[in-house]
């Protein structure tokens, strides 16, 4: 999985029946600093993730396996709302600070 | 599939149960010239392979999961063949350079 | 199945549901001379580690297959923990960092 923050929805009217209902969220990589990259990816949302959240996110196949998204055309989904990570033992990201 | 390069072994004393018993290969993908490749992996040995092999790989669960007759395995990346030869039209490929190779030759 | 070292963990309490209980920890995928290969990433730990470890994990939907309960939204999942490896006769890491 990939980290990013949520940065954006996706309103589309039109689109392929088997999204409707889905919650379309724009998602920017972040890297392992929380220094955020020229990335981006739009992603169906399992997990009540509001704007400014950092969010994990999981690709391909794997992104159809929740009741929202399977048999669906979707390859990322956000799976986990982050709360605070670490890295060599030094805090990098604290959601309540 | 894809052709590779065992480089080395991996012991993997706790790992999830499927796992348990089998032998665990580092290999690195091959060009069919014999180039080293892409991203060095993980591998399972199912064909008895060696360092210093140069083996036929599948990196696909659907398979995996059939070689382990296990509709769940959390398997994928699996060495299913040690390689003899490969030849191009062009004339280029490679030939097996491991040991089981010399001996077989011998 | 590739090889790498656990670096950070990750705390998410808002994630599907089936993740509960499921630690995410950050990995640093490496190569055949145990340099760092492509960008950290997160993972699920199907097999109990920690930061320094040296691990394998796998990709793709495999991932959820190695998870608590297997229809979940992962991509990737720490399956071992490494105690040695041995690459072109050289050690490229022990266990614990």
């Amino acid at each position: 999985m990939l980290i990013g923050r949520v940065v954006g929805s996706v309103v589309s009217t039109r689109k392929d029946e088997k999204l409707e209902g889905r919650k379309l969220l724009v998602v920017q990589v972040h890297n392992h600093e929380n220094k955020p990259v020229d990335q981006y990816v739009v992603a169906v949302d399992s997990v009540q993730a509001g704007p400014g959240d950092m969010v994990l996110y999981a690709t391909g196949s794997s992104a159809r396996q929740t009741e929202l998204t399977e048999g669906r055309p979707v390859d990322a989904v956000i799976m986990a709302v982050i709360d605070s990570w670490d890295l060599g033992g030094a805090n990098v990201y604290e959601k309540w600070a | 599939m894809f052709l590779a390069e065992v480089l080395g072994t991996v012991v993997s004393p706790v790992q999830i149960p499927i796992l348990n018993g089998q032998k665990l290969l580092l290999v690195r993908p091959l060009t069919p010239d014999g180039r080293r490749s892409g991203k060095t992996r993980i591998a399972i040995d199912k064909a008895q392979a060696g360092v210093g092999d140069r083996v036929l790989c599948i990196d696909e669960g659907n398979s995996a999961r059939g070689i382990f007759k296990d509709p769940e395995g959390a398997v994928k990346t699996i060495v299913v063949g040690f390689v003899d030869s490969v030849d191009l039209e062009d004339g280029r490929g490679f030939h097996q350079l491991g040991a089981r190779a010399r001996s077989n030759r011998s | 199945m590739y090889l790498a070292r656990v670096t950070g963990r990750v705390v998410a309490t808002q994630k599907y549901k089936g993740l509960e209980g499921v630690p995410l920890q950050w990995i640093q995928p490496l190569d055949e001379d145990g340099q760092p290969m492509g960008a950290m990433l997160v993972a699920c730990a199907a097999v109990s580690t920690g930061p320094g470890d040296l691990v394998h994990y796998v990709d793709g939907r495999e991932a959820a297959l190695a998870c608590p309960v297997k229809f979940v939204p992962v991509d990737a999942a720490i399956i071992g923990f490494v105690e040695e490896a041995v690459s072109k006769g050289r050690h490229i890491g022990r266990g614990g960092a």
